[in-house]
């Protein structure tokens, strides 16, 4: 039985579409079209928006500061998921080739973290590598190490340790970004290598491959859209991200989300809130479009 | 998988070799080390977070003796309850109506629906602060009835989850189930009840699972959409870590943690482990 | 095939595989033939792919040997033995085009340029897929994959070909027809080929030999025909054809005849000796085209029974319970005057056969001495 008509059955229809319909129109297309309308408008007085059509609000976002802040949102995203994908794909490997008993416990123990309150995942990784937190004093252990073997083999030892500014820079918020995102990675690559047929990689051993050659020539190949789907779900909400960049970032770090924040809790000023706003989902629609082009090139073959 | 093993390794046991352990193990204390220490140290009788100076309870005492702290708590867990609730209904029946039916402007209907997944949350948190001003929701009324602005918003970007896991899961339903339903006399809703929704029932429970994380776990939405009566846990953690970090909010964040695993030990309870590995 | 002498390329000494505490592969040693045309044949779960897949190096033995062409493979993988495997679900790469897949472990083995163009040329000749170079494997029918795959693994020349249910995931048409293929391209290119399957006929009708596989552990090996004729136990009699089985004991044993009292079949005699102490408990497997129906008051070939059997006669008397016309044969299920069951096929020779016997009609029937065969397991 294939997809039935929704006139065959208008009852039964209306009923399972009203509500979703009424409720979609109602708190998500009517706000997204009033942040929509702002953006053309500008700022009349303390508390009165004039929407005039004007396209100042998309002039200014041009400028080369917030040129610049797009840019680099932009890069820090590509950055963190870069190396999202280069540490999540392992692990992606070992769970789909883990044992039947290890499988879901290994699946588990990387989407506990995804379940765990952001906020307080951010937080902890802010104690981790504060001042005074453990990673200064491993790192600090490691300088002193080094510093001893260099006096073993009768060198001058290294200078004392100074902790090392591990938060509030730019270093933070990709540390921070990559440990919020690592789990929205592996689980589609997860996805995608569990779908492909072992015998497929079996073949290419059977056939002479080693395991590095097997990888790259069929495993990545097949996984791709996998892979597309991991670095989309990554690179989307890491273009978007306020909380890590605001919490662990410097005064440099600002990401777009910032200065979209900034013009609604403290700059006041809505409309070219809204059209950053605008911008930053063009942006998003532009990589999905992207995206899905990239799907259909294989499919012309 | 003890890291020495005396059985050889075939193949395609990728995850035996030793460096793919230690890959694994390394990303496991990544992104385990950080909540561990935090927890351990919510323990600690210590004002900072560095030394350990002996165990305590005190700040659970005072977590849970901070009134804010306590509302914020339980305004979050009302706001996930009630976001959980209409966003399995509303999930469930747009996945129906989406499997079910053809209809025109489909299509975009279907893109409507999964929008709110990728439109980024500031950009949804920019959109609610605005259209609760314009429409001038009223923000005094009586509890839990001023907090209906943030459930919204919750329900609005959880249910497209809802939609989608359920959605999946009906496409592997056997149509012909519903045909011999009907076929021995059952109606249009015995059918639902009886046939649809068994079928459903992992996705809904994994929907709920996600709906209820979905929306305890956000904050910049909430953010935007929250008066100064209506405070959320995320909200309340937030401005105790900008303005004076205690280790109040290292109990407080333990406490959450704790309720995540609690909550994910209820799941893996209902449906086992596989079963909600494999809904992700 | 001609008899020059036949060497062993593969040997298996005492392979045992465990999973966990189950042994798949239970202590299993066998010797494959160059040149042979080698099938595993068991039920599913009885360890044949296991065993494959150790040949192949995709599984290691617990304890055991392999030895491919005399070579030890213990430590060797996949990718450095000299044999080559075609998959159940025939693992065509879906993202390669037919000739980048037959090429692909010819470019890994460093051969380059015309020559493998020529050579992949040649092997799609071989197994009739001329001219779909080009062709993506999501365009071709199951059986052309499965063509493709055997491309694949021949342009390679292993020593040994390994075949997991070739044929498992054809219709029956494409199947009878790519059995004859798969023999004849054997023959061609004198490559060993061990087979896996669960089909008893795809084994009889394709092997030199057959290895029949119970619960992880060898049960016979032997031709096709001496499978079929001379079950070594009730476990290769019932798996491989149909047949009737009556436990009973041996009663008469000399070197030119033997007898057995089956309870429900009445003795039965053998114009041959069968080793087994007197009185033991044997069992008798009868084929059920080997049992002869007669027409009603056809009195002659009672007599003709009673002239091949040494002592007696092989003759039963009961009432058809059951029938099926299959077009070819018919198959009755006859109750025996004991109460027991017998199966008996009888072809339809001319058109009006079937009308000869309905439903409950008394019958009786006989069967040559040479006929059953006594089983010890």
């Amino acid at each position: 039985m294939a997809e039935q008509d929704w006139k065959t059955n208008k009852r039964v229809f209306a009923a399972v579409s009203l509500p979703t319909l009424l409720w979609t129109i109602l708190f998500f297309a009517i706000p997204m079209a009033i942040v929509w309308v702002y953006s053309f408008g500008q700022n009349a007085g303390l508390n009165e928006i004039d929407i005039s059509g004007t396209l100042d609000n998309y002039k200014r976002a041009t400028e080369w500061l917030y040129l610049g802040i797009f840019g680099k949102s932009f890069a820090v995203a590509a950055l963190v998921t870069l190396i999202c994908l280069i540490v999540g794909f392992p692990v992606a490997m070992a769970i789909t080739f883990a044992s039947e008993k290890w499988r879901p416990w290994l699946l588990l123990g990387i989407m506990l973290p995804f379940w765990t309150n952001l906020l307080v995942r951010t937080y902890a990784l802010m104690i981790i590598l504060g001042q005074q937190g453990y990673a200064n004093k491993g790192l600090e252990a490691l300088w002193g190490g080094a510093s001893w073997i260099k006096t073993l083999i009768g060198l001058q030892p290294l200078p004392t340790w100074e902790p090392a500014q591990l938060l509030f820079n730019n270093f933070a918020v990709v540390f921070g970004l990559v440990y919020v995102h690592l789990p929205f990675m592996v689980l589609p690559l997860y996805a995608a290598l569990d779908r492909l047929d072992r015998s497929l990689v079996e073949a290419s051993l059977d056939l002479g491959a080693g395991h590095f050659r097997t990888i790259m020539r069929i495993v990545v190949p097949l996984a791709a859209p996998g892979i597309v789907a991991g670095v989309m779900i990554t690179l989307i909400p890491a273009l978007g991200a306020y909380l890590t960049p605001d919490l662990m970032g410097g005064t440099d770090s600002q990401m777009i989300a910032n200065v979209i924040e900034r013009q609604f809790k403290k700059a006041n000023d809505w409309p070219f809130g809204a059209a950053l706003s605008f911008i930053l989902i063009y942006a998003m629609f532009i990589l999905i479009a992207l995206q899905s082009m990239r799907r259909k090139v294989p499919e012309l073959h | 998988m003890a890291l020495l093993s005396r059985t050889p390794r075939a193949p395609l046991e990728y995850s035996r070799t030793l460096w793919m352990r230690l890959w694994v193990g390394a990303v496991m204390v990544f992104l385990y080390a950080p909540l561990i220490v935090l927890m351990i140290f919510s323990f600690n009788d210590s004002k900072r977070n560095v030394v350990w100076r002996g165990f305590t309870m005190k700040y659970y005492d005072k977590a849970l003796n901070n009134d804010v702290l306590v509302e914020a708590l339980v305004n979050s867990l009302t706001i996930a309850a009630l976001a959980t609730v209409v966003s399995l209904i509303l999930g469930a029946i747009s996945a129906v109506m989406l499997w079910r039916f053809r209809f025109p402007l489909k299509g975009a209907v279907d893109g409507t629906i999964s929008l709110p997944i990728i439109v980024p949350e500031i950009c949804m948190g920019v959109a609610f602060l605005m259209f609760f001003a314009k429409v001038q929701w009223p923000t005094d009324l009586i509890w839990p009835l001023n907090l209906s602005a943030i459930t919204i918003a919750h329900i609005t970007f959880c249910f497209p989850f809802v939609t989608m896991v359920v959605r999946s899961r009906l496409a592997s339903f056997n149509r012909e189930q519903e045909e011999a339903a009907k076929d021995l006399g059952a109606g249009e809703w015995q059918m639902f009840r009886d046939v649809l929704i068994p079928h459903m029932k992992p996705a809904l429970i994994a929907g709920a699972l996600l709906s209820f994380t979905l929306s305890l776990d956000d904050f910049v939405i909430t953010y935007f959409t929250s008066g100064p009566d209506t405070v959320t846990f995320p909200v309340k953690v937030y401005s105790m870590l900008r303005f004076s970090v205690t280790p109040e909010v290292n109990a407080a964040s333990t406490i959450l943690i704790i309720l995540t695993i609690v909550l994910t030990a209820i799941a893996l309870k209902l449906q086992g482990v596989k079963a909600i590995a494999e809904t992700h | 095939m001609t008899d020059a002498p036949k060497k062993p390329i593969i040997q298996i000494q005492n392979v045992t595989k465990r999973f966990g505490k189950v042994a798949a592969v239970d202590n299993v040693s066998l010797d494959i033939l160059a040149g042979e045309f080698f099938v595993l044949l068991g039920p599913s779960g009885c360890g044949k792919t296991t065993l494959l897949r150790m040949i192949a190096g995709f599984e290691l033995p617990t304890e055991g040997t392999i030895l491919i062409d005399g070579q030890d493979m213990a430590g060797i993988p996949p990718n450095k033995r000299p044999v080559n495997m075609v998959f159940q679900s025939y693992a065509v790469f879906p993202h390669m085009s037919v000739a980048d897949n037959v090429a692909y472990g010819l470019k890994i083995a460093g051969v380059r340029g015309g020559e493998v163009k020529d050579r992949v040329a040649e092997a799609l000749e071989l197994v009739k897929l001329g001219g779909f170079e080009d062709r993506m494997p999501d365009q071709m029918s199951g059986g052309q994959r499965q063509r493709v795959a055997l491309a694949r693994s021949l342009i390679m020349r292993p020593k040994v070909l390994l075949l997991d249910e070739p044929l498992s995931a054809l219709d029956a048409k494409l199947r009878a027809q790519m059995q004859f293929e798969l023999a004849d391209l054997q023959d061609q290119v004198g490559i060993t080929f061990v087979t896996v399957t669960h089909d008893q006929d795809e084994a009889l009708s394709m092997a030199s030999r057959i290895a029949v596989i119970n619960k992880g552990d060898v049960s016979q090996l032997a031709t096709p025909s001496d499978l079929y004729e001379y079950p070594a136990n009730r476990f290769v009699a019932d798996f491989v054809g149909s047949v009737n089985i009556f436990e009973g004991k041996l009663t008469l044993d000399e070197p030119d005849k033997a007898a057995v009292d089956c309870a429900g079949l009445g003795k039965v005699y053998l114009n041959h000796g069968v080793t087994g102490p007197h009185g033991a408990d044997v069992w008798v497997a009868l084929r059920p085209e080997k049992i002869y129906l007669h027409v009603p008051g056809e009195g002659k070939a009672v007599r003709a029974a009673a002239q091949d059997a040494p002592e007696g006669y092989n003759f039963a008397r009961g009432k058809i319970k059951g029938m099926s016309y299959l077009g070819d044969i018919t198959l009755f299920e006859i109750e025996l005057e004991s109460g027991a069951r017998i199966r008996v096929s009888r072809p339809n020779l001319s058109r009006h056969d079937q009308e000869d016997f309905t439903w409950d009609d008394k019958v009786s029937m006989h069967w040559r001495a040479d006929s059953p065969v006594v089983l010890l397991s």
